[in-house]
């Protein structure tokens, strides 16, 4: 199964080089054409405003969203999960896919000198706690339809699913702990599979 | 379970990964701010003057103005990093203090201590420093800067030094990565960098924060170049406001940085963006800003 991280903005060589850890191949996604041809995609963080504006300008914003929609699984984090949302609920004007069930504050926990790390159960994932790394990290406000909620922290869900869609307002890609990128590609191969299982 | 643990080495660090790919653009006021951010910007730098007109006016070059930082805070989304002179404990304390995301402890202000930094470990805050060659961007992260950039020559629009810094960084990255232990011991002796980073820089092939260019970047095609040297992003000091039409270069070296290695595109995004700034040969400068730091 091809892999990509799409690569506009941001921290993606971090998923890049974590993903190679899991034992994938994954591809550097910066045009429509790389677009197309990965079967699952990694939204890395960054900053959501200047990812719109060139996803936009390189005419991959409607091909992504179509993509996501068409059931392509997609693991998102921060920025990602932002572009993600159906709502951001504290900037007026910036665009969203709307394809995730979810409504975010960006920059819910503050600035930078608020940016914390700290441990949070996933059972999904196995007892270990797992060390998250918020960093001007979205907050999300509300959820609705199928989202499922994996966990929380302080009262608000830090990482939630809904169909192929995975997303965490933190950052799993700079601890090297591989478990969630392991249940995302876990989940990526289901899909896969049930897309072969319907062609038969 | 660990508690919740705010301004960490990981969270430090971690938040300059988020820059990478990118373009950080220095403005003097609101407007700019939201020309940056609208071109696509991962964040801006707010000060009094670019360097290009602290170059030209001379005088002491401190910290901005508190009231005009908090007032582009206050105009954008995007992160806001501010100036600290270099050894300025005080000046990075009242910026940690208003919450700037990130301080540059910049060679671009005059020095405010001839033999020491700040000790960039203490802060909440993270900080970003300037660096010549290895030893320099080692020292910096020993005192506990989260991210490097390259000197170059800041307000001249000539982007040779940035390239020199670049190329000795990366000429020295791979002069220890051939080093064994004992090599490595008397190689961080002779460039003045603690061994401990410097393994660090031996085993990761590269710096073990990221690193910008910085220093004198005019034009899509220099910031093309800097990416093509192995820098993770690019500042843009003077190169976006004393530009002829600076919403339009910014955007192009936006642009630029994300489709460095696609000729077509850069060839595309160099067309149409207006006269660069004027630039100057580095030999008739009577201030090498390069050369503040130790």
């Amino acid at each position: 199964m091809k892999i990509g991280v799409l690569g506009i903005q941001g921290a993606i060589q971090e998923h890049l080089s974590i993903l190679r850890k899991t034992g994938v191949e994954p591809s550097w996604v910066k045009n429509r054409k790389e677009l197309d041809s990965v079967e699952a995609l990694v939204m890395p963080g960054g900053e959501s405003t200047t990812m719109i504006k060139l996803l936009k300008r390189f005419e991959m914003w409607e091909i992504l969203r179509n993509r996501i929609e068409d059931g392509m699984p997609v693991l998102a984090t921060c920025a990602g999960m932002i572009l993600l949302s159906r709502k951001i609920e504290n900037v007026v004007n910036q665009d969203s896919l709307g394809v995730l069930d979810i409504s975010v504050k960006r920059n819910g926990y503050g600035r930078q000198i608020n940016s914390f790390e700290v441990d949070l159960q996933i059972d999904e994932i196995g007892p270990e706690p797992f060390r998250a790394v918020f960093i001007r990290a979205p907050k999300i406000e509300s959820i609705s339809g199928e989202v499922r909620v994996l966990t929380s922290y302080d009262g608000s869900p830090v990482l939630v699913r809904q169909g192929n869609v995975l997303a965490a307002s933190f950052h799993p890609e700079l601890t090297g702990d591989l478990r969630i990128h392991r249940y995302f590609l876990k989940m990526a191969e289901a899909a896969e599979k049930r897309i072969k299982e319907c062609a038969e | 379970m660990k508690m919740e643990a705010k301004g960490t080495w990981t969270v430090k660090k971690g938040f300059a990964e988020m820059f990478k790919n990118g373009v950080i653009m220095d403005v003097t006021n609101p407007e700019q701010a939201k020309i940056a951010q609208d071109a696509g910007a991962t964040a801006v730098m707010a000060l009094e003057r670019v360097p290009a007109d602290i170059r030209k006016e001379g005088g002491v070059a401190r910290m901005a103005k508190i009231g005009l930082i908090k007032e582009i805070m206050e105009s954008v989304t995007i992160p806001v990093m501010a100036k600290a002179r270099i050894g300025h404990i005080a000046e990075a304390k009242i910026l940690e203090a208003i919450g700037v995301d990130f301080i540059d402890e910049s060679e671009v202000l005059t020095p405010a201590d001839d033999k020491y930094h700040i000790d960039k470990r203490i802060f909440t805050v993270p900080f970003v420093c300037g660096a010549r060659n290895l030893g320099e961007a080692v020292r910096r992260i020993a005192e506990g800067a989260a991210m490097i950039r390259t000197k170059g020559e800041a307000g001249t629009g000539n982007i040779i030094e940035a390239v020199k810094h670049m190329r000795t960084v990366n000429e020295e990255v791979r002069k220890a990565q051939m080093m064994n232990d004992a090599e490595l011991v008397h190689y961080g002796k002779e460039i003045g960098a603690p061994v401990e980073i410097l393994s660090q820089v031996r085993e990761l092939g590269r710096l073990p924060v990221v690193n910008f260019a910085a220093g004198g970047v005019a034009t899509p095609a220099d910031a093309a170049l800097m990416m093509m040297l192995g820098c993770d992003g690019v500042f843009v000091g003077s190169g976006i406001f004393k530009s002829k039409d600076p919403a339009r270069m910014a955007k192009a070296i936006v642009e630029a940085v994300s489709h460095y290695e696609n000729a077509e595109a850069l060839a595309e995004i160099s067309e149409n963006v207006g006269d660069a700034m004027d630039g100057l040969e580095i030999e008739t400068l009577e201030v090498r800003m390069e050369e503040r730091g130790w």
